[in-house]
């Protein structure tokens, strides 16, 4: 599924609306601690996180999620929208928690 | 065993917006020689991780990288201090010295140099009071 796919099944807010929402899903990765995710994530991954800081970007990009899924409503700043656009990171807001974030995605067949 | 490629790169001390760049910037340049994507990704965990701890736990420090003529990458960490007081606790996954501060924004798992040496070919650490190295190779698949 891509991330197109999933925001137009799910009503999910995309944050950085200039971006291409064509990448690939192949699964998703829960988690807060970045060495876990470092650690475990895999390529094409959505990452499901409630971190907003602009750490997330690094990590994502450098364990090549295909997006980030900012879960439970934690507080997304115009600061780090902008940064994920100027680094071409895809980053959606899921507005539930994590778990049900997991859920929703795993209904999907992601 | 030539090298063909060397670069050097500054960590600053407590300086989370710059988080990862080096290691981006490590990435990028593997990545603009068609350098092997699965060995690229274990150089990039080790890199984040070691480049993170220079800044969460030293007082920054510098960090080289060579490319070798056969495809090895060697990354030298070296940072000026306060050291590891123990090392064997220090690689015992789950076990963490980082400040709240660090906590906060997620790191402080104390997986970072497990994870490190987990993906990496050869792993050397050395550390006194008057700094830590830390050698990582990695070789390509064959």
């Amino acid at each position: 599924m891509t991330i197109r796919d999933l925001i137009e099944k799910t009503g999910w807010k995309l944050d950085t609306t200039t971006l291409d929402t064509s990448a690939e899903i192949s699964g998703a990765y829960c988690g807060d601690l970045l060495s876990w995710v470092m650690g475990n994530g895999e390529p094409d991954q959505a990452w499901i996180t409630v971190q907003v800081h602009s750490n997330v970007i690094a990590v994502a990009l450098l364990r090549e999620f295909s997006c980030v899924i900012i879960a439970d409503g934690a507080n997304v700043s115009d600061e780090l929208i902008r940064k994920c656009t100027d680094e071409q990171l895809v980053m959606l807001e899921s507005g539930i928690p994590a778990y049900e974030t997991a859920k929703v995605l795993a209904g999907l067949g992601i | 065993m030539a090298v063909i490629l060397h670069k050097d790169y500054k960590v600053e001390r407590d300086d989370y917006a710059a988080a990862g760049k080096v290691s981006s910037d490590i990435k990028q340049t593997l990545n603009s020689i068609g350098y092997d994507p699965k060995v690229m990704r274990r150089i990039a965990v080790a890199s984040y991780e070691s480049e993170i701890n220079m800044l969460i736990h030293a007082y920054g420090g510098d960090i080289t990288m060579d490319i070798m003529d056969d495809g090895q990458v060697k990354l030298v960490f070296k940072d000026p201090g306060p050291g590891i007081p123990d090392l064997e606790k220090a690689l015992t996954p789950g076990f963490s010295t980082a400040s709240e501060k660090a906590r906060a924004m997620g790191f402080g798992a104390g997986m970072g140099l497990p994870n490190i040496q987990r993906v990496t070919d050869d792993f050397d650490i050395q550390s006194s009071q008057d700094g830590t190295t830390l050698t990582l190779s990695f070789r390509p698949a064959k």
